[in-house]
Protein backbone atom coordinates (compact mmCIF):
# COMPACT_ATOMS: atom_id res chain seq x y z
CA UNK A 1 0.00 0.00 0.00
CA UNK A 2 1.39 3.42 -0.95
CA UNK A 3 -0.22 5.41 1.88
CA UNK A 4 -2.45 4.54 4.76
CA UNK A 5 -4.15 6.92 7.20
CA UNK A 6 -5.37 5.46 10.47
CA UNK A 7 -7.87 7.40 12.57
CA UNK A 8 -6.27 10.75 11.79
CA UNK A 9 -7.49 13.82 13.69
CA UNK A 10 -6.34 17.37 13.16
CA UNK A 11 -7.55 20.68 14.59
CA UNK A 12 -6.45 24.05 13.34
CA UNK A 13 -7.21 27.39 15.01
CA UNK A 14 -9.73 25.65 17.25
CA UNK A 15 -11.58 24.11 14.31
CA UNK A 16 -11.71 20.39 13.54
CA UNK A 17 -10.23 19.88 10.08
CA UNK A 18 -9.86 16.08 10.04
CA UNK A 19 -12.14 13.99 12.21
CA UNK A 20 -10.99 10.38 12.33
CA UNK A 21 -9.81 9.91 8.75
CA UNK A 22 -8.93 6.34 7.81
CA UNK A 23 -8.09 5.46 4.21
CA UNK A 24 -5.78 3.28 2.12
CA UNK A 25 -4.21 4.66 -1.06
CA UNK A 26 -2.64 2.09 -3.40
CA UNK A 27 0.10 2.67 -5.98
CA UNK A 28 -1.13 4.18 -9.24
CA UNK A 29 -3.53 7.08 -9.57
CA UNK A 30 -5.66 8.17 -6.63
CA UNK A 31 -8.03 11.13 -6.53
CA UNK A 32 -9.15 12.70 -3.27
CA UNK A 33 -12.47 14.34 -4.06
CA UNK A 34 -14.81 16.47 -2.01
CA UNK A 35 -16.20 19.98 -1.61
CA UNK A 36 -13.96 22.88 -0.64
CA UNK A 37 -13.16 22.99 3.06
CA UNK A 38 -13.65 19.24 3.41
CA UNK A 39 -10.02 18.57 4.41
CA UNK A 40 -8.63 17.29 1.08
CA UNK A 41 -5.62 19.59 0.95
CA UNK A 42 -4.83 18.93 4.59
CA UNK A 43 -4.70 15.19 3.90
CA UNK A 44 -2.24 15.86 1.08
CA UNK A 45 -0.02 17.92 3.40
CA UNK A 46 0.07 15.05 5.90
CA UNK A 47 1.33 12.65 3.22
CA UNK A 48 4.70 14.38 2.89
CA UNK A 49 4.80 15.75 6.43
CA UNK A 50 4.26 19.40 5.77
CA UNK A 51 1.99 18.92 8.78
CA UNK A 52 1.52 16.20 11.40
CA UNK A 53 -1.82 14.95 12.75
CA UNK A 54 -2.78 15.66 16.34
CA UNK A 55 -3.81 12.03 16.68
CA UNK A 56 -3.58 8.98 14.44
CA UNK A 57 -0.92 7.63 12.11
CA UNK A 58 0.10 8.21 8.48
CA UNK A 59 2.01 5.35 6.84
CA UNK A 60 4.09 5.52 3.65
CA UNK A 61 4.81 2.08 2.19
CA UNK A 62 4.04 0.59 5.60
CA UNK A 63 6.22 2.93 7.67
CA UNK A 64 5.05 5.71 9.98
CA UNK A 65 6.08 8.93 8.22
CA UNK A 66 7.29 10.30 11.56
CA UNK A 67 10.03 7.64 11.53
CA UNK A 68 11.32 8.93 8.18
CA UNK A 69 13.61 11.86 7.50
CA UNK A 70 11.07 14.52 6.48
CA UNK A 71 13.34 16.10 3.87
CA UNK A 72 14.16 12.78 2.22
CA UNK A 73 10.45 11.90 2.26
CA UNK A 74 9.55 15.21 0.56
CA UNK A 75 12.09 14.65 -2.21
CA UNK A 76 10.60 11.22 -2.88
CA UNK A 77 6.98 12.34 -2.38
CA UNK A 78 6.75 15.71 -4.14
CA UNK A 79 3.85 18.02 -3.38
CA UNK A 80 2.67 20.63 -5.85
CA UNK A 81 0.47 23.10 -3.95
CA UNK A 82 -2.66 24.64 -5.38
CA UNK A 83 -1.41 28.20 -5.16
CA UNK A 84 1.72 28.52 -7.23
CA UNK A 85 4.58 30.02 -5.23
CA UNK A 86 7.78 30.05 -7.25
CA UNK A 87 11.06 31.49 -6.04
CA UNK A 88 12.41 34.74 -7.49
CA UNK A 89 14.38 34.18 -10.70
CA UNK A 90 13.67 32.43 -13.96
CA UNK A 91 11.68 29.26 -14.47
CA UNK A 92 14.99 27.46 -15.18
CA UNK A 93 16.41 28.76 -11.87
CA UNK A 94 13.45 27.22 -10.07
CA UNK A 95 13.81 23.91 -11.87
CA UNK A 96 17.56 23.76 -11.22
CA UNK A 97 17.09 24.62 -7.56
CA UNK A 98 14.58 21.80 -7.10
CA UNK A 99 16.85 19.34 -8.94
CA UNK A 100 19.87 20.38 -6.86
CA UNK A 101 17.94 19.76 -3.64
CA UNK A 102 17.36 16.19 -4.83
CA UNK A 103 21.00 15.85 -5.93
CA UNK A 104 20.23 15.70 -9.67
CA UNK A 105 21.29 17.59 -12.74
CA UNK A 106 18.27 19.37 -14.20
CA UNK A 107 17.07 18.61 -17.73
CA UNK A 108 15.10 21.85 -17.90
CA UNK A 109 13.79 21.42 -21.44
CA UNK A 110 12.51 17.93 -20.75
CA UNK A 111 10.63 18.73 -17.54
CA UNK A 112 9.09 21.86 -19.03
CA UNK A 113 7.82 19.82 -21.95
CA UNK A 114 6.51 17.13 -19.59
CA UNK A 115 4.63 19.81 -17.65
CA UNK A 116 3.07 21.18 -20.83
CA UNK A 117 5.24 24.30 -21.07
CA UNK A 118 7.21 25.28 -24.15
CA UNK A 119 10.99 25.10 -23.46
CA UNK A 120 11.24 28.80 -24.31
CA UNK A 121 9.72 29.43 -20.87
CA UNK A 122 13.03 28.46 -19.26
CA UNK A 123 14.34 32.02 -19.33
CA UNK A 124 11.08 33.68 -18.35
CA UNK A 125 10.97 35.50 -15.03
CA UNK A 126 8.84 33.51 -12.59
CA UNK A 127 6.87 36.55 -11.45
CA UNK A 128 5.88 37.41 -15.03
CA UNK A 129 3.91 34.20 -15.63
CA UNK A 130 0.17 33.77 -15.58
CA UNK A 131 -1.29 31.65 -12.78
CA UNK A 132 -1.75 28.72 -15.17
CA UNK A 133 1.85 28.99 -16.37
CA UNK A 134 3.04 29.12 -12.79
CA UNK A 135 1.08 25.98 -11.97
CA UNK A 136 2.85 24.16 -14.79
CA UNK A 137 6.23 25.58 -13.76
CA UNK A 138 5.56 24.24 -10.26
CA UNK A 139 4.83 20.82 -11.76
CA UNK A 140 8.04 21.01 -13.83
CA UNK A 141 9.97 21.90 -10.70
CA UNK A 142 8.59 18.88 -8.88
CA UNK A 143 9.33 16.58 -11.84
CA UNK A 144 12.95 17.79 -11.86
CA UNK A 145 13.34 16.03 -8.53
CA UNK A 146 12.47 12.67 -10.16
CA UNK A 147 9.99 11.84 -7.40
CA UNK A 148 8.42 8.41 -6.93
CA UNK A 149 5.12 9.95 -5.89
CA UNK A 150 3.47 13.21 -6.99
CA UNK A 151 0.94 14.90 -4.71
CA UNK A 152 -1.05 17.42 -6.72
CA UNK A 153 -3.46 19.90 -5.16
CA UNK A 154 -6.02 21.03 -7.75
CA UNK A 155 -3.29 20.96 -10.43
CA UNK A 156 -5.42 22.35 -13.24
CA UNK A 157 -7.65 24.79 -11.35
CA UNK A 158 -6.23 27.83 -13.19
CA UNK A 159 -5.86 26.24 -16.63
CA UNK A 160 -7.98 26.55 -19.74
CA UNK A 161 -9.37 23.27 -21.17
CA UNK A 162 -6.48 22.79 -23.64
CA UNK A 163 -3.79 23.28 -21.02
CA UNK A 164 -5.76 21.14 -18.57
CA UNK A 165 -5.93 18.31 -21.11
CA UNK A 166 -2.18 18.62 -21.72
CA UNK A 167 -1.40 18.34 -18.01
CA UNK A 168 -3.79 15.43 -17.57
CA UNK A 169 -2.16 13.63 -20.51
CA UNK A 170 1.24 14.25 -18.91
CA UNK A 171 0.04 12.80 -15.65
CA UNK A 172 -1.22 9.68 -17.44
CA UNK A 173 2.09 9.28 -19.25
CA UNK A 174 4.14 9.83 -16.12
CA UNK A 175 2.21 7.22 -14.30
CA UNK A 176 2.60 4.70 -17.08
CA UNK A 177 6.06 5.40 -18.47
CA UNK A 178 8.00 6.62 -15.45
CA UNK A 179 6.11 4.64 -12.85
CA UNK A 180 5.34 7.72 -10.74
CA UNK A 181 2.38 7.24 -8.43
CA UNK A 182 0.11 10.23 -8.00
CA UNK A 183 -2.43 11.51 -5.55
CA UNK A 184 -4.56 14.30 -6.98
CA UNK A 185 -6.84 16.50 -4.91
CA UNK A 186 -9.74 17.81 -6.95
CA UNK A 187 -13.20 19.18 -6.41
CA UNK A 188 -13.99 18.33 -10.04
CA UNK A 189 -15.86 15.01 -10.33
CA UNK A 190 -15.31 14.90 -14.09
CA UNK A 191 -11.58 15.25 -13.64
CA UNK A 192 -11.57 12.52 -11.01
CA UNK A 193 -13.37 10.24 -13.50
CA UNK A 194 -10.70 10.94 -16.10
CA UNK A 195 -7.70 10.55 -13.80
CA UNK A 196 -8.50 8.17 -10.98
CA UNK A 197 -7.96 4.47 -10.59
CA UNK A 198 -8.76 4.78 -6.88
CA UNK A 199 -11.01 7.34 -5.19
CA UNK A 200 -11.11 8.70 -1.64
CA UNK A 201 -14.23 10.77 -1.10
CA UNK A 202 -14.02 13.29 1.76
CA UNK A 203 -16.68 15.42 3.39
CA UNK A 204 -16.48 17.58 6.52
CA UNK A 205 -13.17 16.10 7.61
CA UNK A 206 -14.30 12.50 7.24
CA UNK A 207 -13.81 9.83 4.60
CA UNK A 208 -17.21 8.89 3.25
CA UNK A 209 -16.05 6.42 0.58
CA UNK A 210 -12.77 4.81 -0.42
CA UNK A 211 -12.26 2.28 -3.20
CA UNK A 212 -11.63 1.58 -6.88
CA UNK A 213 -12.80 4.26 -9.31
CA UNK A 214 -15.05 1.78 -11.07
CA UNK A 215 -17.04 1.34 -7.85
CA UNK A 216 -16.89 5.00 -6.83
CA UNK A 217 -18.39 6.19 -10.09
CA UNK A 218 -20.81 3.32 -10.73
CA UNK A 219 -24.36 4.52 -10.58
CA UNK B 1 40.73 64.70 22.82
CA UNK B 2 38.30 66.08 25.28
CA UNK B 3 37.29 69.58 25.99
CA UNK B 4 34.87 70.63 28.69
CA UNK B 5 32.24 73.32 28.72
CA UNK B 6 30.14 74.45 31.62
CA UNK B 7 26.41 74.11 31.03
CA UNK B 8 24.11 75.48 33.69
CA UNK B 9 20.60 74.27 34.50
CA UNK B 10 19.41 77.72 33.46
CA UNK B 11 20.76 77.13 29.97
CA UNK B 12 19.06 73.76 29.84
CA UNK B 13 15.82 75.37 30.98
CA UNK B 14 16.18 78.02 28.26
CA UNK B 15 16.06 75.30 25.59
CA UNK B 16 12.50 74.57 26.76
CA UNK B 17 11.54 77.57 24.64
CA UNK B 18 11.86 75.31 21.60
CA UNK B 19 9.70 72.70 23.34
CA UNK B 20 7.10 75.43 23.79
CA UNK B 21 7.28 76.05 20.04
CA UNK B 22 6.63 72.32 19.43
CA UNK B 23 3.65 72.34 21.81
CA UNK B 24 2.29 75.50 20.19
CA UNK B 25 2.55 74.01 16.69
CA UNK B 26 0.90 70.79 17.84
CA UNK B 27 -2.01 72.70 19.38
CA UNK B 28 -2.29 75.15 16.48
CA UNK B 29 -2.51 72.37 13.88
CA UNK B 30 -4.47 69.96 16.07
CA UNK B 31 -1.76 67.29 16.00
CA UNK B 32 -2.74 66.26 19.52
CA UNK B 33 0.86 65.66 20.58
CA UNK B 34 1.01 68.12 23.48
CA UNK B 35 0.67 65.37 26.09
CA UNK B 36 3.24 63.18 24.36
CA UNK B 37 5.68 66.07 24.11
CA UNK B 38 5.24 66.75 27.84
CA UNK B 39 5.87 63.10 28.69
CA UNK B 40 8.87 63.01 26.33
CA UNK B 41 10.43 66.07 27.90
CA UNK B 42 9.84 64.82 31.44
CA UNK B 43 11.11 61.32 30.70
CA UNK B 44 14.19 62.56 28.87
CA UNK B 45 15.00 64.85 31.82
CA UNK B 46 14.53 62.13 34.46
CA UNK B 47 16.19 59.33 32.48
CA UNK B 48 19.21 61.32 31.31
CA UNK B 49 19.72 62.91 34.72
CA UNK B 50 19.56 59.50 36.37
CA UNK B 51 21.98 57.93 33.88
CA UNK B 52 24.22 60.98 34.28
CA UNK B 53 24.54 60.28 38.00
CA UNK B 54 25.06 56.55 37.33
CA UNK B 55 27.82 57.29 34.82
CA UNK B 56 29.38 59.81 37.19
CA UNK B 57 29.40 57.16 39.93
CA UNK B 58 31.01 54.62 37.56
CA UNK B 59 33.63 57.17 36.51
CA UNK B 60 34.35 57.95 40.16
CA UNK B 61 34.71 54.27 41.02
CA UNK B 62 36.73 53.65 37.82
CA UNK B 63 35.52 50.04 37.91
CA UNK B 64 35.26 47.86 34.79
CA UNK B 65 32.91 45.51 36.67
CA UNK B 66 30.44 48.36 37.04
CA UNK B 67 30.81 49.15 33.33
CA UNK B 68 29.96 45.55 32.48
CA UNK B 69 27.00 45.63 34.86
CA UNK B 70 25.68 48.80 33.21
CA UNK B 71 26.08 47.31 29.74
CA UNK B 72 24.33 44.12 30.88
CA UNK B 73 21.39 46.24 32.10
CA UNK B 74 21.33 48.05 28.75
CA UNK B 75 21.30 44.70 26.92
CA UNK B 76 18.33 43.46 28.95
CA UNK B 77 16.34 46.70 28.60
CA UNK B 78 17.26 46.86 24.91
CA UNK B 79 16.06 43.30 24.33
CA UNK B 80 12.73 43.95 26.04
CA UNK B 81 12.25 47.18 24.08
CA UNK B 82 13.08 45.48 20.78
CA UNK B 83 10.73 42.60 21.60
CA UNK B 84 7.84 45.04 21.73
CA UNK B 85 8.56 45.87 18.07
CA UNK B 86 9.05 42.24 17.05
CA UNK B 87 5.72 40.92 18.32
CA UNK B 88 5.14 38.73 15.28
CA UNK B 89 8.21 36.64 16.10
CA UNK B 90 7.36 33.98 18.68
CA UNK B 91 9.67 34.03 21.75
CA UNK B 92 11.85 36.79 20.31
CA UNK B 93 13.39 37.72 23.66
CA UNK B 94 16.04 34.97 23.64
CA UNK B 95 17.42 35.78 20.16
CA UNK B 96 17.38 39.50 21.03
CA UNK B 97 19.29 39.03 24.28
CA UNK B 98 21.94 36.94 22.51
CA UNK B 99 22.14 39.38 19.58
CA UNK B 100 22.60 42.47 21.75
CA UNK B 101 25.03 40.78 24.13
CA UNK B 102 27.15 39.43 21.27
CA UNK B 103 27.08 42.74 19.39
CA UNK B 104 28.15 44.61 22.55
CA UNK B 105 30.82 42.12 23.58
CA UNK B 106 32.32 41.70 20.09
CA UNK B 107 32.33 45.41 19.32
CA UNK B 108 33.74 46.65 22.63
CA UNK B 109 36.16 43.72 22.76
CA UNK B 110 37.47 44.58 19.30
CA UNK B 111 37.83 48.33 19.84
CA UNK B 112 39.83 47.65 23.00
CA UNK B 113 41.89 44.84 21.39
CA UNK B 114 42.71 47.04 18.39
CA UNK B 115 43.80 49.83 20.71
CA UNK B 116 41.15 52.25 19.43
CA UNK B 117 39.96 53.01 22.96
CA UNK B 118 41.52 52.41 26.34
CA UNK B 119 39.61 49.90 28.51
CA UNK B 120 38.38 52.70 30.76
CA UNK B 121 34.85 53.61 31.83
CA UNK B 122 35.19 57.06 30.20
CA UNK B 123 35.29 55.38 26.76
CA UNK B 124 33.45 52.10 27.30
CA UNK B 125 30.29 53.54 28.87
CA UNK B 126 29.33 56.01 26.12
CA UNK B 127 30.51 53.77 23.28
CA UNK B 128 28.73 50.79 24.86
CA UNK B 129 25.53 52.82 25.08
CA UNK B 130 25.72 53.78 21.42
CA UNK B 131 26.55 50.23 20.36
CA UNK B 132 23.68 48.65 22.30
CA UNK B 133 21.23 51.34 21.21
CA UNK B 134 22.01 50.93 17.53
CA UNK B 135 22.17 47.13 17.83
CA UNK B 136 18.73 47.19 19.45
CA UNK B 137 17.21 49.26 16.66
CA UNK B 138 18.76 47.06 13.98
CA UNK B 139 17.59 43.82 15.62
CA UNK B 140 14.08 45.20 16.18
CA UNK B 141 13.73 46.37 12.57
CA UNK B 142 15.14 43.09 11.24
CA UNK B 143 12.81 40.91 13.34
CA UNK B 144 9.80 43.08 12.59
CA UNK B 145 10.47 42.55 8.88
CA UNK B 146 11.13 38.83 9.44
CA UNK B 147 7.76 38.37 11.14
CA UNK B 148 5.94 40.19 8.35
CA UNK B 149 7.76 38.43 5.53
CA UNK B 150 7.39 34.91 6.89
CA UNK B 151 3.64 35.42 7.06
CA UNK B 152 3.43 37.15 3.68
CA UNK B 153 5.54 34.51 1.96
CA UNK B 154 4.25 31.48 3.85
CA UNK B 155 3.07 29.80 0.65
CA UNK B 156 6.41 30.22 -1.06
CA UNK B 157 8.28 28.98 2.01
CA UNK B 158 6.04 25.95 2.35
CA UNK B 159 6.32 25.20 -1.37
CA UNK B 160 10.11 25.22 -0.95
CA UNK B 161 9.88 22.96 2.10
CA UNK B 162 7.73 20.64 -0.01
CA UNK B 163 10.71 20.17 -2.33
CA UNK B 164 12.74 18.82 0.56
CA UNK B 165 14.52 22.05 1.43
CA UNK B 166 15.53 22.59 5.04
CA UNK B 167 13.92 25.35 7.09
CA UNK B 168 17.17 27.30 6.70
CA UNK B 169 17.08 26.95 2.92
CA UNK B 170 13.38 27.76 2.67
CA UNK B 171 13.67 30.83 4.90
CA UNK B 172 16.93 32.09 3.35
CA UNK B 173 15.34 34.74 1.08
CA UNK B 174 13.28 36.29 3.89
CA UNK B 175 16.15 36.09 6.38
CA UNK B 176 18.35 37.88 3.84
CA UNK B 177 15.77 40.62 3.30
CA UNK B 178 15.34 41.05 7.08
CA UNK B 179 19.08 41.37 7.63
CA UNK B 180 19.18 44.01 4.93
CA UNK B 181 16.34 45.93 6.58
CA UNK B 182 18.13 45.91 9.91
CA UNK B 183 21.37 47.26 8.44
CA UNK B 184 20.27 49.59 5.67
CA UNK B 185 19.33 52.61 7.82
CA UNK B 186 22.80 52.94 9.32
CA UNK B 187 24.49 52.16 6.01
CA UNK B 188 22.47 54.93 4.34
CA UNK B 189 23.06 57.45 7.11
CA UNK B 190 26.80 56.62 7.02
CA UNK B 191 26.77 57.37 3.29
CA UNK B 192 25.22 60.79 3.78
CA UNK B 193 26.98 61.79 6.97
CA UNK B 194 28.64 65.17 6.70
CA UNK B 195 26.54 66.05 3.67
CA UNK B 196 22.97 66.03 4.88
CA UNK B 197 23.40 65.85 8.63
CA UNK B 198 26.08 66.10 11.29
CA UNK B 199 26.07 63.14 13.64
CA UNK B 200 25.57 63.71 17.35
CA UNK B 201 29.03 62.81 18.56
CA UNK B 202 30.67 65.25 16.19
CA UNK B 203 28.21 68.00 17.08
CA UNK B 204 28.81 67.34 20.79
CA UNK B 205 32.57 67.51 20.42
CA UNK B 206 32.46 70.68 18.33
CA UNK B 207 30.16 72.37 20.83
CA UNK B 208 32.46 71.23 23.63
CA UNK B 209 35.35 73.01 21.93
CA UNK B 210 37.21 70.17 20.19
CA UNK B 211 39.14 70.66 16.96
CA UNK B 212 36.92 69.80 13.96
CA UNK B 213 39.42 67.24 12.60
CA UNK B 214 39.53 65.55 15.98
CA UNK B 215 35.74 65.48 16.16
CA UNK B 216 35.62 63.98 12.67
CA UNK B 217 38.10 61.24 13.54
CA UNK B 218 36.11 60.18 16.59
CA UNK B 219 32.89 60.30 14.60
CA UNK B 220 34.36 58.09 11.90
CA UNK B 221 35.51 55.55 14.46
CA UNK B 222 32.05 55.45 16.00
CA UNK B 223 30.22 55.20 12.68
CA UNK B 224 32.41 52.36 11.48
CA UNK B 225 32.25 50.56 14.82
CA UNK B 226 28.47 50.89 14.76
CA UNK B 227 28.31 49.36 11.28
CA UNK B 228 29.96 46.25 12.67
CA UNK B 229 27.79 46.06 15.76
CA UNK B 230 24.59 46.57 13.77
CA UNK B 231 25.57 43.80 11.36
CA UNK B 232 26.39 41.40 14.21
CA UNK B 233 23.16 42.19 16.01
CA UNK B 234 20.94 41.81 12.94
CA UNK B 235 22.57 38.62 11.71
CA UNK B 236 22.47 36.94 15.12
CA UNK B 237 18.87 37.99 15.80
CA UNK B 238 17.57 36.83 12.41
CA UNK B 239 19.62 33.62 12.39
CA UNK B 240 18.23 32.59 15.76
CA UNK B 241 14.69 33.93 15.35
CA UNK B 242 13.70 32.36 12.01
CA UNK B 243 13.83 28.87 13.59
CA UNK B 244 10.98 29.93 15.88
CA UNK B 245 8.67 29.70 12.86
CA UNK B 246 9.51 26.05 12.12
CA UNK B 247 9.06 22.73 13.90
CA UNK B 248 12.02 20.34 14.33
CA UNK B 249 10.60 18.39 11.33
CA UNK B 250 11.05 21.46 9.09
CA UNK B 251 7.34 22.30 9.06
CA UNK B 252 6.16 25.90 8.98
CA UNK B 253 4.10 26.74 12.06
CA UNK B 254 0.80 28.63 11.85
CA UNK B 255 0.28 28.43 8.11
CA UNK B 256 -2.91 30.16 6.99
CA UNK B 257 -5.56 27.58 6.15
CA UNK B 258 -5.53 26.62 2.44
Amino acid sequence: MLFELRDVHLDRAGKRVLDGVSARLPDGATCIVGPSGSGKSTILRLLNRLADPDRGVVLYRGRDVRELDPRALRREVALVPQLPALLAGTVADNVRYAASLAGHEADVERVLTLAGLDPSYADRDSDRLSVGERQRAMLARALAQRPRVLLLDEPTSALDPDARNAVERTLHELCGRLGIARVVVTHDEAQARRLAEWVVRVDAGRVVACGPAAEAFSG
Amino acid sequence: MSGAIDITLGEVAASLALVAVAVAISRWRGAGLEGDIGVAVLRSFVQLTAIGYVIQAIFDEDSLALVLALIAVMVVFGAFTARARARKVPDALGPLLVALALAGAATLGLVVALGIFEPEPRYLVPVGGMVIGNAMTAAAVALNRLGDDIRDKAQQIEATLALGASAREAAAPVVRASLRSGMITLVDSTKTTGLIFFPGTMVGMLVAGAEPTEAVRLQLILLWVLLGSVAISAVVATSLAYRRFFTPADQLRDVPAP
